[in-house]
């Protein structure tokens, strides 16, 4: 079933939030990007969790400790099922940034000790590839990585849009590189990967690929095992999901290749004064305390927009990014970055008002209401690339209506004259 | 568009956006600075020149959203000619204002066109684009006393 304007206004009856007035103006929320909002169901099977079955998982012999555990791994499951993964392949982590850091840091710890894998192996002259359009969050740790190994880090550059080529890329995968890190969309230009392509000639020359699927996972159908990678990160509260719990996704030969990144309680088998063994994956990655009903509330945003549908998802997106790029490329001195109309990007479009910095472009769209992400969408490179510090960005979900996205248009339209800006 | 953006976007402050009073980096200088604010990666590089304890030489350079801009033009034209004592009364008072929370309304006498952003402490948000000049030149005040020209940290984010 489509996603038409019926269903849409059905869908926001379980945001609560999003039926407030800010500034005086029914809310207009754009900005899921960033950090998108929990549907009714969501909450509430976090809360059922938590005033029913709540207890720590995996230890303890008592019936809440067990029923808990039941929900946990069935969580996991679910995400599992959703991704294209198997439920052993999946560790919880904090956030995305802190998944793409587990292997990261493992990755460094693998090599610092010596006698790493072939796999898994890096050293002076092997490389790190990554693209220049990345999240700081796929980029700070790889150049930490290069740092700790004595790899080079290197990098597709973009162009004048902020979008780079498969040619580019496969052009620097060379004999050389060992690690092939990309996001599956970018947050800034909506631009999306040809990720089989890239896992083909990645794999050829024996490199491993880690997909940033923060932006894709919450917004179109994603399988991790047709396309092939060998680890990916996303973050539940991208996904009508809580805060504080990302999804790793170690392929299974990975997963029982690299070390854990954080150790402690609950990844082990034995311990001993002198040594400890591990767990097997995905156990062994998660050290500590888990985030259990951050979990069971993920497992329900997975299934409401498996309710909907990934691809009614995708189509409903699909059609309000294209209307924000027609709608803003229209204007006067606005110029969207990202893939040229008619080229697949996701839903979100960002922009430059000419003579007017984004912050007072965020600030005038506030005033009505309207909730948009401006500054560098931790890209600075990318931003630096298109030679501007910061850009406003405008992002929907299943919610976001035709009308929103209008109202979003209109409210720029009216943003240079304010300023004094001339056409 | 409506009277609450009015608030912060005085015409004042959209005029000094524009005039960037003060613009330009001098090349005689005691103190120099680097800030920028890294969530909207507002930024100013900033260099005084103090003699006998008076300002006698301001120039600043930066790229940012209209209140962080203005908010440098302005402190041109306040600054220079001022005993150093002098400008930390005024820096102070301005802290103040912008701490208000739409309280404030400034000291005239001390803030001059500054009180024009008395509405700025409304929008917590953009405090900190108002005064990120005005930190960059306290910063150049401390490290005259501290007997350096450091060019400050460019952010890391
Ligand atoms: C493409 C991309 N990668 C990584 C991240 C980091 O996500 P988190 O902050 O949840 O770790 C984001 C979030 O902004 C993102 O959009």
């Amino acid at each position: 079933m489509p996603l038409d304007e019926t269903r849409v206004h059905e869908l926001r009856r379980d945001f609560a939030i999003l039926s407030q007035e800010v500034n005086g103006h029914p809310l207009v929320y754009l900005d899921s990007g960033a950090t998108a909002q929990r549907p009714a169901p969501v909450l509430d099977a976090e809360r059922a969790f938590l005033e029913q079955h709540n207890a720590a998982v995996h230890r303890g012999a008592h019936t809440l400790a067990g029923l808990a555990t039941d929900d946990y791994e069935q969580a996991r499951e679910t995400v599992a099922r959703f991704v294209g993964a198997d439920a052993d392949e999946i560790s919880w982590t904090l956030n995305a940034t802190d998944a793409i850091n587990s292997v990261s840091i493992a990755l460094a710890k693998a090599n610092a000790a010596g006698g790493a894998e072939e796999r898994i192996r890096l050293a002076a002259g092997d490389e790190i590839l990554i693209t220049e359009a990345e999240h700081h969050a796929n980029l700070v740790p790889w150049q930490e990585l290069a740092a700790a190994t004595g790899a080079t880090l290197r990098w597709v550059e973009v162009d004048d849009d902020g979008c780079w080529s498969l040619d580019d890329m496969r052009a620097l995968i060379t004999e050389r590189t060992r690690i092939v890190a990309f996001a599956h969309v970018s947050n800034v230009t909506g631009q999306v990967a040809p990720v089989a392509e890239i896992v083909e000639a990645a794999h050829a020359g024996g490199a491993l690929v880690v997909l940033d699927a923060c932006q894709s996972v919450p917004h179109r159908a994603v399988d991790f095992h047709a396309l092939g990678v060998d680890a990916a990160a996303f973050s539940g509260h991208k996904m009508l999901g809580p805060n504080g719990i990302g999804v790793l996704y170690l392929a299974r030969d990975l997963g029982r290749a690299l070390p854990p990144a954080r150790t402690g309680g609950s990844m082990i088998t034995t311990v001993t004064m002198e040594h400890t063994e591990y767990m097997e994956a995905p156990t062994r990655f998660e050290a500590g305390t888990q985030p259990v009903p951050q979990a069971v509330g993920l497992a329900a945003a997975v299934d409401y927009l498996e309710a909907i549908g990934m691809d009614a998802v995708e189509q409903h997106e699909r059609e309000l990014a294209e209307r924000m790029v027609a709608g803003l490329s229209a204007l006067e001195g606005i110029r969207v970055v990202g893939p040229a109309a008619g080229v697949d990007r996701s839903g979100l479009a960002s922009f430059i008002v000419d003579g007017v910095h984004a912050h007072d472009v965020g600030q005038v769209l506030d005033v009505q209401g309207i909730a948009v992400r401006v500054g560098h969408h931790c890209a600075q490179p990318l931003h630096r690339r298109l030679g501007v510090a910061a850009t406003t960005r405008a992002s929907a979900y299943v919610h976001t209506t035709e009308a929103e996205v209008d109202q979003m248009i209109e409210a720029v339209a009216g943003v240079r004259a304010y300023f004094g800006v001339q056409s | 568009m409506s009277g609450a953006l009015d608030g912060l976007y005085q015409q004042l402050i959209l005029e000094h956006a524009k005039r960037r009073d003060g613009e330009g980096l001098i090349d005689d200088f005691d103190a120099e600075r680097f800030d920028r604010n890294p969530t909207c990666g507002d930024e100013i590089r900033m260099r005084i020149k103090v003699e006998d304890g008076i300002i006698t030489g301001f120039g600043w350079e930066g790229d940012g959203c209209s209140i962080s801009q203005a908010s440098a033009s302005v402190l041109a034209g306040i600054a220079p000619g001022l005993m150093r004592d002098d400008l930390e009364t005024r820096i102070d008072a301005f802290r103040t204002l912008m701490r208000s929370r739409g309280t404030g309304e400034g000291d005239e006498e001390l803030l001059e066109d500054a009180v024009a952003f008395a509405g700025v402490s409304k929008f917590p948000m953009r405090v900190k684009c108002a005064m990120l000049s005005w930190t960059a030149l306290e910063g150049c005040l401390q490290q005259i006393d501290a007997g350096q020209t450091d060019a400050g940290q460019p952010d890391a984010q």
